[in-house]
């Protein structure tokens, strides 16, 4: 199954290299990196985190959900919860947002995927925009648009203080060294190249004796928790929940950020990030219509680099890119 | 109010909706229908319906019914080249393929809604009805002397809002005598059955994709047109519109024209009834969820015929 001529335990050992070689940088650009940036990092990071968990429902299960929002709000929303108002310790709280988060993929993807294509892309939209409607409904615990903070003394694990700058730089680039690691050994496995299989020719990967529809369901399941694991660190790591996650842009911005970095790469979702938020970060110092650039790279990419960043240096140089 | 005149009202109100609900649904089901192709943005060509109508009736002085006729007619013509331009630039090189569709119509939905935001502002802005006389309703009562007339005070509306779905209807059966008794609505329905075939027999089938594409958006802008001096114009005003019209062409089943407009008057009405009388989020999240689930088990929507 593994497709490629060179030898694929050589692959291998140069896909996780290069993982470690990224996390190695990230860790070692906070001596050098200035605040205001070792802060927009730490950021990019959980929301890289978010992406990458959109991508392997995406880019390599062939999935294009609109609703992942849904997920990423269940993780906060799970967390910030039972922080707020059950008193529970951080641990126990980042427990709470990746069960809730995967229980709502769960059954998301129960009964979304009874669908297929445009179909499931509605659906899933409509899923979100219900989960964001009810935060709005439940107004007097979610606080609704509005949102709530957590006290910063309650974000507080084993007396490491996460409001600190440089506690929370090394946590996000640990939580994101997981994730990355988790990802690549996932789509490495055969797990993770029948999901491959399914994208290219689901008729095929059906005739050839696979469970088609539980590697998808598997895969929503997967994809929405570590979305929800992201939601649920934001939440801590910034201390803000808010129903403003849940809208459908935040939907779109894990689309936008794979998009850009390139789908089906474990390294896309990560570059789309750091690409996407400063050029935001830059425009909206020069206009309050930030969102414009959103839009123009959404109609460039799909019509010049539907592969993104890393998709065209896979193409023409680094084969071997996981 | 009493419960009766209440309810009255609260359905008036909820005509007008499904009026204006009508309209913009019809054009996204005839660019669904037609092309294949669902488009994201055309909450966003609603909103330049309104912002245009703004910009020409306040260029125009005089009396507010010449400025709103002009907005009538230029407004939805602009809209339509627009969406036109988009159709030529965009889609049509991504050859109309689904997922890609609905992609760039997304980027196009940020481009028009914040080039919008840059251009006329944040703030709402009315546009003066052309003609607006106050038109008290009487309610009948069966009371101690048998069936009487009476005035409840509040119950009323205007000649502008029954005018809005006296114009909404026109406009509907315009567009189904254009698609079923013209040779353009000929043309257009081919190319629905079957692209290769139309192309086959002489059909410019881009041409049709770029006039039924402009058609959609045109009649959507229509609709904010007729809506924007009950409802202020603001560049963010395209969203609910779009979800709503979303959910009313997928119960009314996808590309179906007349079970887009009986979903249209259904949603519309239960719509403008539920909020009055209960939370306006929870009418929203059960009409979502039920979008959802027709999907997921009724895919034709609840209209619509089966196709084998």
């Amino acid at each position: 199954m593994s497709g490629s001529i060179t030898t694929p335990t050589n692959n291998k050992a140069k896909a996780l290299g290069l993982h470690l070689l990224i996390i190695g940088v990230l860790a070692a650009s906070f001596l050098i990196l200035p605040d205001y940036h070792s802060g927009i990092i730490a950021r990019v990071l959980i929301l890289a985190i978010y992406a990458m968990g959109y991508n392997l429902l995406f880019g390599y299960t062939g999935l294009l959900s609109l609703g992942h929002a849904l997920f990423f709000a269940s993780g906060m929303y799970g967390l910030g919860l039972a922080m707020q108002y059950l008193h529970v310790s951080p641990l126990i709280g980042l427990i709470a947002g990746l069960g809730f988060a995967a229980f709502v993929s769960a059954v998301v993807g129960f009964l979304a995927l009874r669908t297929a294509g445009v179909a499931f892309m509605i659906v899933t939209l409509m899923f979100a925009q219900a989960g964001y409607l009810t935060i709005l409904l439940l107004g007097e615990y979610t606080r609704g648009d509005e949102g709530f903070v957590i006290k910063q003394s309650q974000r507080i694990v084993a007396g490491f203080d996460l409001t600190n700058a440089t506690n929370r730089y090394y946590v996000s680039v640990l939580l994101f060294a997981i994730s990355l690691l988790l990802i690549g050994w996932i789509v490495q496995s055969g797990f993770g190249k029948t999901l491959v299989a399914i994208r290219e020719n689901e008729e095929r990967a059906r005739m050839l004796g696979y469970n088609v529809q539980l590697h998808k369901w598997l895969a929503v399941v997967i994809s929405g928790t570590m979305s929800g694991s992201a939601g649920a660190a934001y939440a801590l790591l910034f201390g803000y929940v808010g129903g403003t996650f849940a809208t459908v842009q935040y939907s779109i911005f894990p689309l936008l950020y794979v998009l850009l970095g390139g789908a089906g790469t474990t390294i896309g979702p990560l570059i789309g990030a750091l690409f996407m938020f400063y050029l935001i970060d830059i425009s909206s110092q020069f206009t309050s219509a930030y969102l414009l650039v959103a839009g123009v790279a959404l109609i460039l990419l799909t019509l010049f680099a539907p592969q993104g960043l890393a998709g065209i240096v896979r193409k023409r140089v680094i084969r071997w890119l996981p | 109010m009493e419960f009766g005149p209440h309810l009255f009202l609260a359905t008036l109100e909820g005509a007008i909706g499904a009026a204006v609900l009508a309209l913009m649904a019809v054009g996204l089901s005839i660019v669904f229908g037609i092309m294949r192709v669902v488009n994201v943005a055309h909450g966003e060509f609603y909103m330049l319906g309104a912002v245009i109508a703004w910009w020409i009736t306040s260029l125009i002085g005089g009396h507010p019914a010449y400025g709103f006729l002009a907005a009538l007619i230029v407004a939805p013509l602009i809209v339509g080249l627009i969406a036109a331009l988009a159709d030529h630039l965009v889609l049509r090189r991504i050859n109309y393929d689904p997922e890609r569709t609905i992609v760039a119509t997304i980027g196009l939905l940020y481009v028009l809604q914040q080039l919008t935001l840059m251009t006329f502002g944040a703030d709402a802005r009315p546009v003066e009805a052309p003609f607006n006389k106050r038109l008290a309703l009487p309610w009948f009562e069966n009371g101690a002397d048998g069936l009487a007339m009476y005035w409840p005070w509040g119950l009323s509306t205007t000649t502008y809002k029954l005018a809005v779905i006296v114009a909404a209807i026109v406009v509907l059966v315009a567009l189904w005598l254009l698609m079923t008794k013209t040779r353009a609505g000929l043309i257009m329905r081919a190319t629905q059955l079957n692209r290769d075939m139309a192309l086959a027999h002489g059909i410019p089938v881009e041409k049709v994709y770029a006039l039924v594409f402009g058609l959609g958006a045109a009649i959507a802008a229509l609709a904010a047109v007729l809506v924007v001096p009950i409802q202020q114009a603001h560049y963010l005003m395209g969203g609910d519109p779009l979800l709503l019209s979303f959910i009313v062409v997928i119960i009314g089943g996808l590309g179906s024209i007349p079970g887009t407009i009986v979903a249209a008057i259904l949603i519309g009405m239960s719509d403008g009834i539920i909020s009055v009388f209960f939370s306006p989020t929870l009418a929203k999240i059960l009409a979502t969820l039920l979008v959802a689930f027709v999907l997921i088990f009724r895919p034709q929507g609840l209209f619509g015929k089966r196709i084998s």
